[in-house]
């Protein structure tokens, strides 16, 4: 009887401490699956922030808990995160590769009482749907509208803007469009092609075919944009003088091996480049690339995942490691800080990032390799793409 | 380019030419790649959900021979074939040898089981991101047609999809093997009975098979590049190619390759914003008018 009286001490006195001590923040994206090269990045960011800022906020153990969701699929990610919430105790949740899989999941953040920290989903809404959402990535919006002006400065006045027919995809025509035309430029056409397009010549001819001096493009990285690239060059576009201007999407650092020779002096517009140049982007990388295993496969949803972990970790100082994600939200509206990607902060209003958008080239190493050149900084840049909801 | 003086009547011709030009290239390159599907589809009776993986291993030995140890592109593409036939003859013999004349259901289990492997273990030791093939100068660059200019790989991609066919015609309508493999096919039991070793008679046609999804993995990368997920993205464009063409015939896939690419291509040059809408209409037409294919033998 005795006995049982101790256990029974014992194993009410280590729950308690354990609820105490561990918060846990529930991470779901896609570890597995044609997106998992993502899914790696988040964690080699918020690995990258643990191992140089410790494992502790206060007195506080922080626990992350990661759950796969391969493709978006919005039912999968909305019961995960439940269970998240519900079993595992989750005080946090955070990640998000794919805009719907983030949309599911803001009806349950109120009732749960935890904020949502979005680390890459890219559409501009998504913050408008709870006010317990806060993101620190980018939207389409946001790094497609400052290369309207890149295009109009060089000249360009006559465009043709092709995308892949999905939403990010249109944000990005959106985006440009707007920019472009209030610029004074001309769009002569506007083409949506199905994500799943194996062959670009026809495209090539298209664009040939329309007149226009320059084309602004948007895929998702990954084969079709190594596709759609080749094409741009192989069918004479590059050679004929029609510039190809697009966001930093089609020149993805872990793309860039393979785009290779015909990316070269690619201009695109992002929010982050690997090869930044700043004290805080030397350590993330040396960090990040560590915990990748392959630094060559490090890009930017890292950064989106690290500084996601940054404003977590400024959420459980504010709330001293109590459940309360209204006060947590609360305590990052507005907080400025220097991440890799260079001056940050977070729009009081709209929790979204507001962050310098950079103009990049693809340039040659020394030793063969490529890299985003920042050649020109847009300063500060807020989300256009919330203005356009209204 | 011809600089554009030329009245819009010319135009028009202009772009049914690039167009025609465009699809022939697609389609050769979906030839040599479905063709391998069509052989053991067709003549082996199985439904090979792998061979999708089979072209990948063909591409990612390709690259790794071009692109990481220096070697030629013509060695790097003989290597990719002999290697991904040495690497699928233990899985004929340990697995596919256990699914002849098994149930569709089972062959289907059974295949898209390796792919999911093949697929793993690529990522494992490749990693996810894109691998490329480096192509020697002499198919770098482009080739000027008078109208229009085209890249110098896909009329390497053309000219791989004629000789196969040509060489397949010719082993399986005119050689002794090729008598072989047809009486092996129509009737296993009876073929054995007179001599002929079907055993072999399978394992060879399954390695030509296999290397011919390896070779159509090489030359066709510049269009399908090489990543872990190549197994499965593209596999349904090689079913509905041979389903389109009648599994086994030669010339019924060149033709449905031809066919689909050029719907492919056209729909794409004139009304992107409908996506594959046309590609697969003509898909289900076909296949409603002709349901064993164009070329389709009854059973």
């Amino acid at each position: 009887m005795k006995r049982t009286i101790l256990a029974a001490l014992a194993a009410l006195a280590m729950s308690g401490a354990a609820e105490a001590d561990t918060i846990k923040i529930g991470v779901i994206g896609p570890f597995s699956g044609p997106f998992a090269l993502q899914g790696k990045n988040f964690k080699a960011g918020i690995d990258a922030y643990m191992a140089l800022n410790g494992s502790k906020v206060g007195d506080d153990d922080v626990e992350v808990i990661y759950r796969d969701v391969p493709q978006a699929d919005p039912a999968q990610s909305k019961a995960l995160a439940q269970e998240l919430v519900v079993k595992e105790g989750v005080q946090y949740l955070a990640g998000f590769y794919f805009t719907p899989d983030a949309m599911a999941v803001t009806p349950l953040l109120e009732q749960g009482n935890v904020p949502l920290v979005v680390m890459n989903a890219a559409t501009s809404a998504i913050v408008t749907k709870s006010p317990l959402v806060v993101r620190t990535s980018f939207t389409l919006w946001q790094t497609s509208t400052p290369i309207a002006k890149v295009a109009k400065d060089a000249g360009v006045s006559k465009i043709i803007s092709v995308v892949s027919d999905y939403g990010p995809g249109v944000d990005a025509e959106n985006a440009f469009k707007k920019a472009y035309e209030a610029a004074g430029g001309e769009i002569v056409e506007a083409v949506r092609i199905p994500l799943a397009t194996n062959d670009f010549s026809p495209i090539m001819q298209r664009v040939k075919d329309s007149g226009a001096q320059g084309v602004f493009a948007f895929l998702p990285s990954g084969p079709t944009t190594l596709g759609f690239v080749k094409a741009y060059n192989e069918n004479g576009l590059k050679d004929a003088g029609i510039k190809l201007f697009a966001p930093g999407d089609l020149t993805q650092e872990s793309d860039l091996p393979a785009l290779g020779e015909a990316a070269l002096g690619l201009q695109t517009t992002f929010h982050y480049a690997v090869s930044h140049d700043s004290p805080e982007n030397k350590t993330f990388v040396e960090a990040a690339g560590k915990a990748i295993g392959n630094p060559a496969e490090l890009s930017f949803p890292a950064v989106g995942a690290y500084d996601g972990m940054h404003v977590i970790y400024k959420m459980i100082e504010a709330t001293g490691g109590e459940q309360d994600a209204q006060k947590a939200v609360d305590a990052v509206k507005g907080l400025s800080w220097t991440s890799p990607r260079g001056p940050v902060s977070i729009d009081p209003e709209s929790r979204h990032i507001i962050q310098n958008i950079y103009l990049r080239e693809v340039a040659k190493t020394a030793d063969g390799s490529y890299y985003n050149k920042e050649i020109q900084t847009f300063e500060k840049q807020g989300d256009p793409g919330l203005a356009a909801l209204k | 380019m011809l600089p554009r003086i030329i009245g819009k009547q010319d135009g028009h011709m202009q772009t049914v030419f690039s167009i025609a030009v465009d699809a022939l290239a697609y389609g050769m390159v979906l030839f040599v790649i479905s063709i391998g599907l069509s052989v053991t589809m067709g003549l082996m009776r199985v439904v090979n959900l792998a061979h999708g993986a089979f072209a990948m291993i063909g591409g990612y030995i390709a690259s790794y021979a071009a692109r990481d140890m220096g070697l030629g592109y013509g060695i790097a593409l003989m290597i990719a074939v002999f290697g991904t036939i040495v690497i699928a003859i233990p899985i004929e013999r340990l697995l596919y040898r256990r699914i002849y004349g098994a149930p569709e259901l089972t062959q289907v289990l059974m295949t898209i089981g390796i792919t999911f492997c093949v697929i793993g273990i690529a990522n494992y030791v490749f990693g996810p991101t894109l691998k490329t093939i480096p192509l020697p100068t002499g198919l770098q660059g482009s080739v000027d047609l008078g109208f229009r200019s085209i890249a110098t790989h896909r009329l390497f991609a053309i000219l791989c999809g004629l000789a196969v066919a040509a060489a397949l015609w010719y082993a399986i309508e005119k050689t002794a093997f090729g008598v072989k493999l047809r009486a092996a096919v129509d009737n296993a039991a009876m073929a054995a009975a007179l001599g002929v070793r079907t055993e072999i008679v399978y394992a060879v046609s399954f390695a030509v098979a296999v290397g011919l999804a390896a070779l159509g993995g090489v030359v066709g990368a510049e269009l399908l590049p090489v990543e872990p997920y190549y197994a499965l993205r593209y596999m349904v464009t090689f079913l509905v190619v041979v389903s389109v063409g009648g599994a086994g015939s030669i010339p019924g896939t060149l033709v449905a390759c031809l066919l689909l690419g050029g719907i492919d291509t056209a729909g794409r040059y004139l009304v992107p914003e409908f996506g594959e809408f046309f590609f697969y209409l003509a898909v289900i037409a076909i296949v409603c008018v002709f349901p064993r294919g164009l070329a389709g033998r009854t059973r």
